[in-house]
């Protein structure tokens, strides 16, 4: 309990004196995370959208495999990335292993799946309310997944946060690529396991207090701007 | 313009799961005239709109316009007995089917306030969709059909789930659509409206056609039992 | 304030998205968590930048991942204490060769009330860990091929404690790094073996004390080995072989023989 004390004091003293360090980690989590989200929401959104309003062989599977792979463990993402990564594998020779940029790749193997079935479920549901509304009005297949992802753009985007927030959380795979340097690919979950690590369970604790704060700011955030919950919904 | 219509069915029929919904049907479809579409529920009246309008594929036999397919369904509108609104404002329900088809927004939302005016929804422009009336919605819905100008126009039921004054502002807008040459092909089990709208009646019954006339002889001088009970209020099983 | 806010967010994006790969002055080391969680690090990084001008980046890893890590060639030398290990290394040719920089010495930790009594009459490591086999107290192992690790495994071995006579109900392996298994032992009240830097900065030690050190068997000695070019032609030799020098002069020798914690001395230089 006393831990948890001394955490409490610790983050607001990190936070009240703008300790450079916490601020360089802390940007870094968001660059990393917010990356990630976003280049796995333009992969995952027309996937979702795709696999909506598709009629082919093997949809299906390709449903059950996505919703599988949301529970892909990332320490195994890890894993697999960095043997990709590695000098001696087959993508070595880009130098990317230990970058920000390894960290965002494994994040978005991670978060793609996941974004993309949640993005999925919401954009069928649209579908099946509009499926003969967009036939009638001789829509092509483009501007149905337009018009599908843009009029449940609430729904897709808190698809993207809960990407957001599995990504800004996660540690295992990110550990393993990044390799949690200082002042290069240190971020606030690997700063917080290194604490840990040494025993210092207060500075851990208050960089976790840190952590859970910047992810209520960038949800709230993000909800303000798009005026979510403000009007009536649908 | 080259005309989309006649629109002809070759003996066509619809199945699902194996059990006959439609046909067969033999018909043809010639321009300017209002025909309304009657029968007892189950006898096949959507089926046979959706069917004209590409929404329901035809077991057997062929549905066949004047012009090539494309053409055709560029040039045709559906009102659906419950209105489908697009989760947007009211005016972004009126203008989408002109920006889908490449029309500036500007010139789409001129238009589409020219028409809120004429439904008497003006000042609900910013309005969701989903906030109207049913009336409301389904006049909205009615306009989104009509705002491109569609040679052929199916209209299934849609003042099934309204009250009087609604039905009687929707009858208007369906009537300046018919003078302005709009071919209209209306389901309804309202024989009252069928009686203030028809130019000529299409009875169906179990999935036929079992009269096809100009209304005033339909009306008058059935040829059927079926529809000679239909016309004095007697269950047509 | 905001706007230095901005300006080192905006630094960060770009350094993030704009730079290539490592530029010369950055050299890669994997380094054994013992040595990371002694603090020594975080004196010696400033001194090398000062000195070399070198960004070193470290990978703070077990032995064995620290060493997997040199044969992939995805760092530029390591830092470990496993000789067996090193050697290897060195067959296999991953490395150059293998420079002695330091060494300090493993301890054995365990419960202030010592149920295996090795605080006294005991003369040598092994005795103790007789000792704590025989009494069946608990004992936290890293279980991580650390050199940590292989260290304990090897005193085992000569204490004649085989893997089947350690049985879980008293030997947990942790499979952690030095900090974590630390913080099991705590946990548990076990006994533990760790290298007496980790132990010195470790912060949350409750009520474990140190009960057994100074047996020569428990000398630990730290090695700088570069990974070799040959094998992998973009590693950073030159900056590898720029470190050695400063890691080995004299100036390193005054910083890590002066570095205490708690007025205790926890590494000697001693490079050659």
């Amino acid at each position: 309990m006393l831990e948890i004390w001394l955490g409490i004091k610790s983050a607001f003293w990190l936070i009240v004196t703008l300790d450079a360090d916490l601020i360089e980690i802390a940007c870094r989590s968001l660059v990393v995370t917010l990356s990630a989200v976003a280049i796995a929401a333009a992969i995952a959104l027309p996937l979702g959208a795709w696999l909506a309003i598709g009629r082919y062989r093997f949809r299906r599977l390709v449903i059950a495999v996505l919703n599988a792979l949301m529970g892909l463990p990332p320490v195994v993402v890890g894993l697999v990335v960095y043997l990709m990564l590695s000098r001696s594998g087959p993508f070595g020779v880009m130098g990317l292993l230990f970058t920000p940029w390894a960290m965002i790749i494994a994040q978005v193997i991670i978060l793609t799946p996941l974004i993309a079935s949640i993005a999925h479920q919401s954009i069928r549901d649209l579908w099946a309310e509009y499926h003969d509304l967009l036939i009638s009005l001789n829509t092509s297949r483009s501007q149905r997944i337009k018009t599908l992802l843009w009029d449940s753009r609430r729904a897709l985007l808190t698809a993207a946060l809960a990407g957001f927030g599995r990504g800004i959380g996660e540690v295992g795979a990110i550990m393993i690529v990044g390799g949690n340097i200082d002042h290069a690919t240190r971020v606030m979950t690997t700063a917080i396991a290194l604490e840990t690590s040494k025993g210092d369970f207060a500075l851990a604790i208050g960089l976790g207090f840190v952590l859970i704060a910047m992810a209520f700011a960038v949800n709230i955030t993000i909800h303000m701007l798009s005026g979510t919950e403000v009007r009536d919904r649908w | 313009m080259v005309s989309i219509l006649p629109l002809s069915l070759n003996d066509v029929t619809v199945e699902r799961d194996g059990k006959r919904l439609l046909g067969p049907v033999s018909l043809d479809i010639r321009a300017d005239a209002l025909t309304i579409v009657l029968g007892p529920n189950g006898a096949g009246k959507s089926t046979l709109l959706r069917l004209m309008h590409g929404l329901v594929k035809p077991t057997s036999g062929r549905v066949r316009f004047a012009a090539p397919r494309g053409e055709a369904y560029a040039h045709q509108a559906f009102v659906f007995q419950t209105p489908i609104m697009l989760r947007r404002t009211v005016l972004g329900n009126l203008c989408y089917p002109l920006t889908a088809h490449g029309i500036s927004h500007a010139e789409a939302e001129k238009k589409a306030l020219t028409w809120l005016k004429t439904l008497g929804l003006d000042g609900h422009e910013t309005q969701r969709a989903s906030q109207l009336s049913g009336g409301e919605r389904q006049k909205l819905a009615l306009a989104r059909a009509l705002i491109r100008k569609p040679e052929l126009l199916f209209l299934d039921e849609p003042c099934a789930n309204l009250d009087g004054a609604a039905t009687q502002d929707i009858e208007r807008l369906i009537g300046e659509a018919r003078a302005g040459g709009t071919r209209i092909l209306m389901a309804t089990h309202d024989l009252g409206q069928a009686r203030r709208l028809a130019d000529d009646v299409l009875f169906l019954h179990h999935g036929e056609v079992l009269e096809h006339a100009p209304a005033k002889a339909f009306f008058e001088a059935p040829q059927t039992d079926e529809v000679k009970a239909f016309l004095n209020g007697d269950l047509v099983i | 304030m905001i706007r230095s806010l901005f300006a080192l967010v905006t630094s960060l994006v770009t350094s993030l998205f704009l730079s290539g790969p490592l530029t010369a002055d950055t050299l890669r080391m994997a380094v054994t968590t013992s040595f990371h969680n002694s603090g020594l690090s975080d004196i010696l990084l400033p001194e090398i930048v000062k000195g070399t001008g070198l960004d070193v980046q470290l990978i703070i890893v077990g032995t064995g991942q620290a060493i997997r890590l040199g044969e992939a060639g995805d760092v530029d030398a390591i830092l470990v204490h496993s000789r067996r290990a090193e050697d290897a290394f060195i067959a296999a040719g991953h490395g150059t060769h293998r420079r002695e920089i330091m060494y300090n010495d493993f301890v054995i930790i365990g419960p202030e009330s010592d149920p295996a009594t090795i605080a006294e009459n005991t003369r040598t490591a092994i005795e103790a860990l007789q000792r704590i086999a025989g009494a069946q107290a608990p004992f936290a192992s890293r279980g991580d091929d650390s050199g940590t690790h292989k260290m304990e495994l090897s005193l085992w071995a000569a204490a004649g404690i085989n893997k089947a006579q350690r049985t879980p109900g008293w030997y947990k392996e942790a499979g952690a790094g030095m900090g974590a298994t630390l913080n099991t032992a705590a946990g548990l009240n076990a006994y533990v073996l760790a290298d007496r830097a980790s132990w010195l900065n470790f912060s949350n030690k409750g009520a474990l004390k140190l009960l057994f050190a100074g047996d020569p068997a428990l000398f630990n000695q730290y090695a700088f080995l570069p990974v070799n070019p040959a094998k992998h032609p973009h590693v950073n030799h030159e900056a590898a072989m720029q470190l050695e020098d400063w890691l080995t002069g004299p100036h390193t020798a005054e910083l890590i023989n002066s570095y205490r914690i708690n007025g205790e001395t926890l590494f000697t230089f001693n490079a050659e």
